[in-house]
């Protein structure tokens, strides 16, 4: 670890890493010379080395001397209090459990209005809305680009009049709805205020997550318009918005979940997230924020892949470093700031499109990973999702999973049930130890956007996801069903979405153009287009538009007309 | 002489952004000896027709995930088709519904890679559709 000053950016390194030489105690010595050693002469190992599925070493046996300075009470600590490794709440999930909140959104927003009534029924307990791609990239379903996209990977949403229809009899007051849109945030986020005040409900009550993490689409999924200064300010403004507005809203959820999907490792994972955070909290206090005030409406969202360990690890390291940054970097004064809460959802690349039915197990033993590391909500994948969005009958199965989880396998009954394993916290110190490491590499290069401009964490990730893929080729990863154990099976029944979704949207999108006052939307936009080239506050401009129902592409256009879009250096 | 290398364009059509599959198989031909060109994201049937005629490619590879390959495809071979490109091989590799495979290879798709191929069996599908090198 480098012990660099960069002003208030210096963080100092964990208190022990994975380079303290290792120290056996005699017992441990003799074990292994006289139990160990015959043992290995006789029969060998089945491979040289044993690595985790992102390729970091696992040692054959952990005991405490790979632990030589580490402190109970200190490393780890107690639920709810700092550092945090054990959870950010003293009872944990035997307190309340996890949400459970599955991603759904397909069609129209009335198909995707009947599933969310449906998973509401069966007893899910929040909600989360996939968008489809057009809506995604901030155009309206009868856009040239959108053909052949219109509510394929996602509901498609075009105007306040699609929103309403989403969330027709479901009461925004009193279900918890999280909505995965990145570039166009603050204008979804504008369309859900407003459906919100028609059904009466009080802004100040109203809890929920926008995804709104601009800086992993740069990264990672590559859902961009914007170029990232204009991009960044948007997530500004949804901050202060929301300071004053929506106190239980969280404006962003910081994702891991699509770096790890695009192949990085876990601790790529973990270090991109966090240093994606701390550059929100560094673009947020340079606009004049006050840290306590809107860190705490903060939230995360990380991957549960299939290395359950290393995932566990991942979790428990990153509530650390989070606390950590606060106190130290930011001086935070605020618990609430501290305690990093996050999301999980099970890992789509790790799902098979060969023997589909066993990614019910994968996905359980993932999902089994995210609790045990301290999620407060979950999203599990459905069995059939390598091939297309979830049938009701796979997207059941995969709530199922997570009632099973919570009410038959005891795993909620104490905090923390790993704590004070040799091998949890030796691997919580080396994950946590790695990630600072890029942290440290990155903050030299002038921060995450400064970063991306160089595709510093796209070449690592590319790199990542290259030896695994080479490592699957030669068989020294199996994937079951894919390089080995290879069967026939027939195939699944799957969603099909079919073109007349995008006839439906487009009729409806002419028809609103047609009785909406079209006046009102050029004097709405041509305000927002001049606030955009100012330095004022977007949010109350684009939420102005929606009202009007202005529709999402014009809303996008009049800020691609000021901002420009942007073009990523493409590598291979 | 040495015999002219295997010229590939890897494209990404349409709105999706999910670039891991294209980046991996735009590697692995490379290491594999092939002349690789990567158009990067979202691109129309057109951006990549004009690209393919430009770079005079033996190979196109298209990555779609998005559920969009029954629209984008049959563009892209009327295109190349008018544009007198016949004798290229179009690959697809991603996430395509074993039901829409026969009308795809019927509009002149030379193969569908579905999840989990491996890198070795596109190598060697090439190298035996263009023999040489």
């Amino acid at each position: 670890m480098s012990e660099k000053s960069k002003g208030t950016t210096q963080t100092a390194p964990p208190a022990e890493t994975s380079s303290t030489p290792r120290a056996p105690s005699a017992k441990e010595l003799a074990w292994d010379k006289n139990t160990l050693q015959p043992t290995l002469e006789k029969s060998p190992e089945r491979q040289q080395e044993f690595t985790t599925i992102s390729g970091h070493p696992i040692r054959r046996l952990y005991t405490k001397a790979d632990l030589p300075n580490w402190d109970p009470e200190t490393d780890l600590g107690f639920p709810g209090d700092p550092p945090y490794t054990r959870g950010i709440h003293s009872t944990m999930h035997r307190g309340r459990l996890w949400t459970m909140r599955q991603f759904a959104g397909f069609g129209t927003a009335d198909d995707t209005n009947q599933r969310f009534r449906y998973l509401l029924a069966q007893g899910q307990t929040g909600l989360s809305t996939a968008f489809d791609l057009p809506t995604l990239m901030g155009y309206d379903s009868d856009h040239a680009l959108s053909e052949g996209e219109v509510g394929k990977c996602g509901v498609a949403i075009s105007s306040l009049a699609d929103m309403e229809v989403l969330f027709d009899k479901i009461p925004l007051a009193n279900v918890t709805t999280s909505m995965t849109i990145n570039s166009p945030a603050a204008v979804i986020w504008a369309m859900y205020l407003a459906v919100a005040e028609k059904q009466g409900a009080d802004w100040k009550k109203l809890s929920g997550t926008l995804q709104n993490d601009i800086l992993k689409e740069y990264i990672a999924q590559k859902e961009y318009i914007y170029p990232p200064e204009p991009s960044m300010r948007l997530v500004i403004d949804t901050f202060e918005f929301g300071v004053k507005n929506t106190p239980k809203f969280n404006p962003i959820s910081i994702s891991g979940y699509h770096i790890r999907e695009a192949g990085s490792t876990a601790i790529q994972e973990l270090a991109f997230t966090l240093r994606d955070g701390l550059e929100y909290v560094e673009w947020g206090m340079r606009r004049g924020l006050d840290v306590d005030e809107f860190v705490p409406q903060l939230s995360f969202f990380f991957n549960a892949h299939s290395d359950f360990f290393e995932e566990i690890a991942k979790y428990r390291a990153a509530r650390r470093i989070w606390h950590k940054a606060m106190v130290e970097r930011y001086k935070s004064k605020n618990p609430r700031s501290w305690a990093l809460r996050f999301h999980t959802q099970t890992a789509g690349c790790s799902l098979t499109a060969q023997q589909p039915y066993n990614n019910v197990v994968r996905t359980a033993i993932q999902a089994l990973a995210a609790v045990l590391g301290g999620t407060q909500s979950l999203h599990t994948n459905s069995l059939d999702e390598a091939w297309a969005l979830p049938t009701e009958f796979a997207a059941t199965i995969a709530l199922r999973t997570q009632q099973i989880i919570a009410h038959e396998t005891g795993v909620t009954n104490t905090v923390d049930p790993l704590g004070g394993s040799y091998f949890v916290e030796t691997l919580t110190n080396e994950v946590e130890h790695g990630a600072w490491e890029y942290i440290d590499r990155i903050d030299a290069m002038g921060g995450m956007v400064a970063a991306i401009e160089r595709s510093y964490p796209q070449r690592e990730i590319a790199e990542a996801s290259y030896r695994y893929q080479m490592a699957l080729d030669k068989k020294e990863k199996i994937m079951v069903g894919v390089n080995d154990f290879v069967s026939e099976e027939k195939s699944l029944d799957v969603l099909h979405i079919d073109e007349t979704v995008a006839h439906r949207q487009a009729e409806r999108l002419s028809k609103l153009r047609a009785d909406r006052s079209n006046d009102e939307i050029a004097r709405r936009l041509s305000a927002l287009r001049a606030a955009a080239k100012g330095k004022d506050n977007l949010m109350p401009f684009i939420y102005d538009a929606v009202k009007s129902y202005a529709t999402l592409g014009e809303i996008c256009d009049a800020m691609r007309d000021v901002f420009g879009t942007y073009e990523e250096v493409a590598i291979t | 002489m040495p015999e002219k290398k295997i010229r590939v364009l890897i494209a990404k059509p349409g709105l999706d952004g999910h670039d891991r599959g294209a980046k991996v198989i735009a590697r692995a031909l490379r290491d594999a000896g092939m002349e690789v060109i990567y158009t990067g994201l979202r691109q129309t049937p057109e951006m990549i027709a004009s690209a393919a005629i430009q770079e005079d490619v033996d190979v196109i590879g298209l990555s779609i995930l998005s559920g969009a390959h029954n629209t984008i495809c049959p563009q892209l071979m009327k295109l190349l088709h008018d544009k007198g490109m016949t004798d290229v091989t179009v690959l697809i590799g991603g996430i395509i519904p074993a039901a829409d495979i026969p009308a795809l290879k019927q509009s002149g798709i030379a193969e569908v890679f579905l999840p989990g191929t491996s890198t070795q069996d596109i190598v060697e599908f090439i190298h035996k559709r263009i023999p040489r090198q």
